[in-house]
């Protein structure tokens, strides 16, 4: 007669989650709107660590391709602070040593360069006019946009060749143009643009250079006739070697007065800055996360009062406090599943997106693909907790009734 | 704690539930008394009406048979366990095995299909899903519903939901089927029609307490238990339908 006490029941893993899934399958909307708020913050770090990569990686290809054998050889500063012209002869002494493959340098001139001769003499729009030697390109495998780079007949003319940034400044698009050079001392004169060159990453100062050829500037706009930069292309392996040497040899007399440096390392300084504001962006995208955790939260405290009378039939039907916490819980961390899978994906589809326009190689952090969902459940989880609790805590006699 | 039920000595029935100097109060200042020391016994196979005005205090003791909530002070005694000894662990175990709830409001959950609602009545007792969709589909042929499987919540008439509901309350066999208002959220012809069902489950041997303010609803039934004010006010064993019901240990007018 009397029974046995039937033995407390765990809920199997499917039947929980079928029943987590009954607040979103039933207020799809709000589920979603709520999902929503996390999907964005995965997707934002997704697609901002995929772009920062891909940025990266396109910078290390680009780097590849222009070589990082390359070292510049510029006049270092005195203690006066004042620059110290290299010798004369430090192209030839640099190309001497055995490991460098080839060498070139360019000087300075006098003159600016303006669109035209009505233009103040004060708007230079920052631009340099150098003298160029005729392997100049060849050694910084600079590539021409259009026409055509300095040879030997040219060199003697009044022509320039315009680098990426001065092409952009002074306005010229294609070559054939005319710009105005002159100087404080120099009569000036017209000079036509015969060729533009593509931006070249690892010489950011010739993107903002105007060449003329070094005859014609030594003749016509004053131009040293010592070097401004050397720039020495190196076997790839001996490259610290010749940095080692580069200074002695450019100036024997006075090497402290030399700046040795290695472009592909500013690069490479330049890419890691990047990931430093990537750091901050990243942490802006943590405070998304945590909107979109709160989000979740108010969705599921007013849920939780909602269904004030689906909490008290389980109740009624023999569910457990920590039945019903579990039933709240898995709904909030399948929210935050779904809103991260989501949000890895959207992310995943914005690098591919934002590198295809770009032109560069898409890079998908999977790291970040991988950890988007997982950080979401963890938000769900804590965001879930609270309304959870409370629904758990609710009595059930007062939930049936006023529901 | 000896169990007393063994002092009904006719030996044909046995009682569900029994309630002893039942005393719930509020917490307040000063406590509110809202039960103030209820007997009452249901034996097996009974089909029992507790019929009292809004504020007598039966929807309390509608709370404290069905397990949901504790008394103050006195002793409840469901299907040979006596509460107070179990804690809330063993309670809700209890309450997933040995009480069937239909309430007013049909509490059907609106995302799952007639059956599934009807299977989510032994979700808590551990039985294998198959098993479970094998004794709702079973349950709601009971009802009369064995065409209505797959429908939604919201697709069902008023008349309906709660023959869903009672489907809930029956599949796990429980000892008590205890209904708030079955029929107050019905149209008097599917009020009948629940009312009907409730008698007809009684007579094949589920124990049924229906808990009602309508007197015209209690007199359908053979035994009547008024409350007033948190008292037992009348128990009345006007049974026409079905066998003599045994006069129970407690007293009460007959």
């Amino acid at each position: 007669m009397t029974q046995h006490l039937p033995r407390p029941a765990r809920l199997r893993l499917p039947d929980l989650l079928r029943i987590g899934l009954i607040g979103p399958r039933t207020r799809r909307l709000r589920s979603a709107l709520s999902a929503l708020g996390i999907a964005l913050g995965i997707a934002a770090v997704v697609a901002i660590t995929g772009i920062s990569a891909s940025s990266q990686a396109h910078l290390l290809d680009r780097l590849d391709r222009l070589g990082s054998n390359l070292i510049s050889v510029s006049p270092g500063e005195n203690y006066g602070g004042e620059k110290v012209p290299l010798p004369k002869e430090a192209v030839s002494m640099l190309g001497n040593i055995a490991p460098v493959e080839q060498v070139s340098a360019t000087a300075e001139t006098k003159a600016n360069v303006y669109r035209s001769d009505f233009v103040p003499p004060n708007q230079t729009n920052s631009l340099r006019v150098l003298s160029a030697r005729l392997d100049l390109l060849k050694t910084l495998r600079g590539e021409l946009s259009s026409g055509r780079w300095l040879d030997k007949g040219t060199q003697r003319l009044p022509v320039v060749v315009l680098g990426d940034t001065a092409a952009r400044r002074l306005g010229v698009t294609a070559p054939g143009t005319k710009v105005w050079l002159s100087g404080r001392s120099l009569p000036g004169g017209w000079y036509g643009v015969i060729g533009i060159l593509r931006a070249n990453e690892l010489v950011p100062e010739i993107d903002d250079s105007v060449l003329v050829g070094a005859p014609q500037a030594v003749a016509e706009l004053g131009g040293d006739r010592t070097p401004s930069t050397v720039y020495v292309r190196t076997h790839p392996d001996r490259v610290r070697d010749v940095q080692d040497v580069a200074a002695a040899t450019a100036n024997p007399a006075r090497p402290s007065v030399v700046a040795v440096s290695r472009p592909s390392d500013l690069l490479k300084a330049r890419s890691e800055t990047d990931t430093a504001l990537t750091g901050l962006v990243l942490s802006l995208a943590g405070v998304a996360l945590l909107v979109g955790g709160v989000g979740i939260a108010n969705t599921m405290v007013v849920g939780v009062m909602e269904r004030r009378g689906e909490v008290g039939l389980c109740r009624a039907l023999g569910a457990r406090r920590g039945q019903i916490t579990l039933q709240f819980l898995i709904e909030a961390v399948l929210l935050g599943l779904f809103g991260g899978l989501a949000g890895a994906a959207l992310g995943v589809v914005a690098v591919y997106g934002y590198a295809g326009v770009k032109d560069w190689p898409a890079t998908v952090p999977m790291a970040w693909v991988a950890a988007g969902p997982a950080v979401a459940v963890l938000v769900g989880t804590v965001a879930g907790l609270y309304p959870a609790l409370r629904a758990a805590r609710m009595s059930p006699t007062g939930a049936l009734r006023s529901a | 704690m000896s169990r007393e039920s063994g002092r009904h000595g006719d030996g044909r029935r046995t009682p569900v539930l029994q309630l002893d100097k039942v005393v719930k109060e509020y917490d307040g200042d000063p406590p509110l008394r809202i039960l103030h020391g209820i007997d009452l016994t249901v034996h097996q196979g009974e089909l029992v009406a507790v019929v009292g005005p809004s504020g007598s205090g039966k929807s309390t003791l509608l709370s404290l048979v069905g397990t949901l909530d504790r008394p103050t002070s006195g002793r409840v005694h469901l299907d040979g366990h006596d509460l107070t000894d179990l804690n809330d662990r063993q309670i809700a175990a209890l309450r997933a095995s040995s009480i069937g709830f239909v309430f007013q409001q049909f509490f059907l959950l609106p995302g799952l299909t007639t059956v599934d609602n009807v299977a989510t009545g032994l979700l808590y007792t551990g039985e294998s899903a198959r098993r479970r969709h094998e004794r709702a589909v079973r349950a709601l042929r009971e009802v009369g519903l064995a065409h209505r499987l797959d429908h939604r919540p919201d697709q069902l008439s008023g008349g309906e939901k709660q023959r869903v509901a009672i489907a809930r309350a029956l599949v796990g066999r429980p000892a008590l089927l205890l209904a708030d208002e079955p029929t107050g959220a019905l149209d008097s012809a599917s009020g009948q029609g629940v009312v009907d069902l409730l008698l007809h489950l009684n007579a094949q041997g589920t124990t049924v307490m229906v808990i009602t303010h309508d007197r015209d609803l209690a007199a359908s039934f053979p035994r009547q238990i008024g409350v007033q004010d948190g008292r037992v006010a009348f128990d009345l064993h006007g049974d026409t339908r079905t066998a003599a019901v045994p006069r129970s240990a407690q007293g009460g007018p007959g």
